[in-house]
C-alpha cells in the first residue's frame, strides 16, 4: 500500500514539474502583466493582444497552411513510396530503405544545413517551395515506416485475387490495395502533420524571410527579450487544443473497447 | 510500341528519385563544402583549424558533456516513470502516459520559452547559471522522448521472469540490475539515441537559456549558417555525422532492430 502512494505520489510529481513552465505561461495569460510574478487583476488582456497582433496570426496561419501541405505530399509521396518499396526486389530495398532512415536517424541540423547548401550551390531562391521540400524530406520516412508494416501484415492474395478476376493494376490498387493499409497512411499523415507543426530547424534553414511561422516568431521572441504576454495567451490556447484532442481521443478510444467487449 | 507495363515496383522509383535528390544529394554537397575552398580546389585548412582551435574543441567537449548529462538525466528520471506507467499495479489508465507524453505536441519552442521564464522566474537564469539552465531546459525537451520507448518495451516484458527471479531467491536489487534492466535494454539504446546527439544539435534551447555563453557544436554551426559560410558549417556537421555513427556502433550490439524509428 505504501508502495502504491509512494509509486503514485512520484508519477504525479515529476509530471507536475513537467507541466510547471506550461501551467505559469496558463496562470500568468489572465491578468495584464509584463513580468511574470506580479498579478495585476483578473484580464483578458492578453487574449486581446493576441487577436490583435497581426504578425503572430500571419504566423499561425502560415504553420497550419504549410502543416497541412507538407502532410499531404508526405503521406501521397509516403504511400507511393512504401508500396514501392514492399514490391522491390531485396538489392533495391535494401538501398531505399537505408537512404529513407538517414533523415530519421542525422542531426536536424545537419538535414537543415545540407538541403540549405543544396538550394546554395544550384543558386536557387528560397521559397515555400523550397521550404515545403525541407518538411516533407523531414517528414515523409515516418509515413513510410508507419505505412510499411500494415503492407506486411496485409493479405496479399486478395490483390492478386482482383487481378484474376479481371481488375486492371491500377484499379486493383486503388480499390484493393490501398484500402487495406489506410490505418497506416492515416497515422502517417498525423504523425507528419504533428513533426511539421513541432519544426523550428529545417524551417528556419529553408524559409524565405518572409515567411513566419509560430517556431520562428517564438524563437526570435525568446532569444530576444522573453515572451510577451501575447504568447502566453497563444501557449494556454494551443495547451487546451491538445488537451481537448488528447481528451476525445481517450473518450473515442474507450468507447471503441467497450463495443468489442460487448460484441464478445 | 514499347509499351510499359505497371508494376507496383515502379511506384519505388519516384520515391527514390525524391531521396537522392533531396536526401543523398545534400550530404554529398556537405563533404563537398568542407574540403574545398572558395575557388574549388581540395583543402584541408577547416579540418586543421577546427582540431588546432582551442575554442571550437572546447565546444565539441561541452557539447558531449551536455548531451551526456542529459542522457543521463533523462534515463534517471524517466526510467522509474516509464517501469511505473507501464506496470499495472500502480497505474491503469492510458491517460497517465498520454499526459506525459503531451508536451510533445505543444510547440517546443513555445515550451522552451516557458521554461525560460519558469527558471527566471526562481531565479535561474542565462546571466547566473547558463548551463543549469540550459540542462534544466534540455531535460524538459527531452524527457518525453525517454519514457515513450522506454514504456514500449516494458510493456513487452515478461511479467513472469521478474516472479520467477523472486520465488527463487533474487532480492529486488538483484532483480532490478540482472534481469529487468537486461530486458528493457532495446528502450534505453533508443532512448539514447534519441537524446544524446539531438542535444548537442538543438541551439534553440542553449540560445534561449543559456544568454549566449552556451555554444554547443548546434550553436556554431548554426552561427556559420547565419553568415553563411558553407563550408565551416559543412566541416562542423561531418563532426556531428561522426558522433551520430560512434553512438550507433556503441549501441549496436546492444540492439539489431530497434531504432528511433521504433518508437513510432
Amino acid at each position: 500500500m505504501v508502495k502504491k502512494i509512494l509509486a503514485k505520489s512520484y508519477l504525479w510529481l515529476i509530471l507536475l514539474l513537467l507541466y510547471a513552465p506550461i501551467l505559469l505561461l496558463v496562470i500568468f495569460s489572465f491578468t495584464d502583466t509584463t513580468v511574470i510574478g506580479t498579478w495585476n487583476g483578473f484580464s483578458f488582456k492578453p487574449y486581446q493582444n493576441l487577436f490583435g497582433n497581426k504578425d503572430i496570426m500571419t504566423a499561425l496561419k502560415n504553420t497550419v497552411v504549410l502543416a497541412l501541405t507538407a502532410g499531404v505530399v508526405s503521406t501521397i509521396l509516403g504511400t507511393v513510396g512504401a508500396i514501392g518499396i514492399f514490391y522491390s526486389s531485396r538489392r533495391a530495398k535494401n538501398a531505399i530503405n537505408a537512404m529513407s532512415q538517414i533523415p530519421v536517424v542525422n542531426a536536424e541540423i545537419v538535414t537543415a544545413l545540407s538541403l540549405r547548401i543544396l538550394f546554395a550551390f544550384f543558386n536557387i531562391e528560397l521559397s515555400f517551395l523550397t521550404l515545403l521540400i525541407g518538411h516533407v524530406v523531414l517528414t515523409v520516412p515516418f509515413v513510410v515506416l508507419s505505412i510499411l508494416p500494415k503492407l506486411q501484415q496485409m493479405d496479399n492474395n486478395i490483390y492478386e485475387a482482383a487481378l484474376d478476376l479481371g481488375a486492371t493494376p491500377s484499379r486493383a490498387l486503388w480499390s484493393v490495395l490501398i484500402p487495406q493499409i489506410t490505418p497506416g497512411i492515416l497515422a502517417g499523415f498525423i504523425l507528419a502533420l504533428t513533426l511539421s507543426l513541432d519544426d523550428y530547424i529545417v524551417t528556419a534553414y529553408t524559409r524565405s524571410d518572409s515567411f513566419v511561422t509560430i517556431s520562428t516568431i517564438v524563437e526570435g521572441a525568446v532569444r530576444i527579450r522573453g515572451l510577451t504576454n501575447a504568447y502566453r495567451a497563444l501557449t494556454t490556447l494551443i495547451f487546451l487544443a491538445v488537451l481537448g484532442i488528447l481528451i476525445v481521443m481517450n473518450i473515442m478510444a474507450s468507447k471503441k473497447k467497450a463495443k468489442l467487449e460487448r460484441k464478445f | 510500341m514499347l509499351k510499359l507495363k505497371f508494376r507496383r515496383k515502379h511506384l519505388a522509383i519516384i520515391y527514390a528519385v525524391f531521396l537522392i535528390a533531396f536526401v543523398v544529394a545534400p550530404l554529398l554537397l556537405i563533404f563537398y563544402y568542407a574540403f574545398t575552398n572558395d575557388a574549388g580546389q581540395i583543402t584541408f585548412h577547416r579540418m586543421v583549424n577546427f582540431f588546432t582551435d582551442s575554442s571550437s574543441l572546447n565546444d565539441l567537449l561541452v557539447s558531449i558533456l551536455i548531451g551526456a548529462a542529459n542522457t543521463v538525466l533523462c534515463l534517471l528520471i524517466g526510467y522509474p516513470v516509464a517501469y511505473l506507467l507501464a506496470n499495472p499495479k500502480y497505474n491503469k489508465s492510458k491517460m497517465m502516459l498520454l499526459l506525459y507524453v503531451m508536451p510533445m505536441w505543444i510547440n517546443f519552442v513555445l515550451r522552451t520559452g516557458a521554461t525560460k521564464d519558469l527558471l527566471y522566474w526562481i531565479g535561474i537564469s542565462g546571466n547566473n547559471r547558463p548551463y543549469t539552465a540550459t540542462l534544466i531546459g534540455m531535460v524538459y525537451n527531452y524527457l518525453p522522448f525517454v519514457i515513450l520507448p522506454l514504456y514500449a518495451t516494458m510493456q513487452k516484458m515478461d511479467q513472469s521472469q521478474v516472479e520467477a527471479a523472486r520465488d527463487l531467491g533474487a532480492n529486488p536489487f538483484q532483480t532490478f540490475i540482472k534481469l529487468i534492466i537486461p530486458m528493457t535494454m532495446p528502450g534505453i539504446v533508443s532512448a539514447i539515441l534519441m537524446v544524446f546527439v539531438p542535444t548537442m544539435s538543438s541551439f534553440v534551447i542553449s540560445n534561449a537559456l543559456g544568454g549566449a555563453k552556451v555554444n554547443l557544436i548546434g550553436n556554431n554551426i548554426n552561427t556559420s549558417f547565419n553568415y553563411s559560410r558553407w563550408g565551416d558549417g559543412s566541416f562542423m556537421a561531418i563532426i556531428m555525422l561522426l558522433l551520430i555513427g560512434l553512438t550507433f556502433l556503441l549501441t549496436k550490439n546492444v540492439n539489431k532492430e530497434e531504432g528511433r524509428g521504433s518508437l513510432w
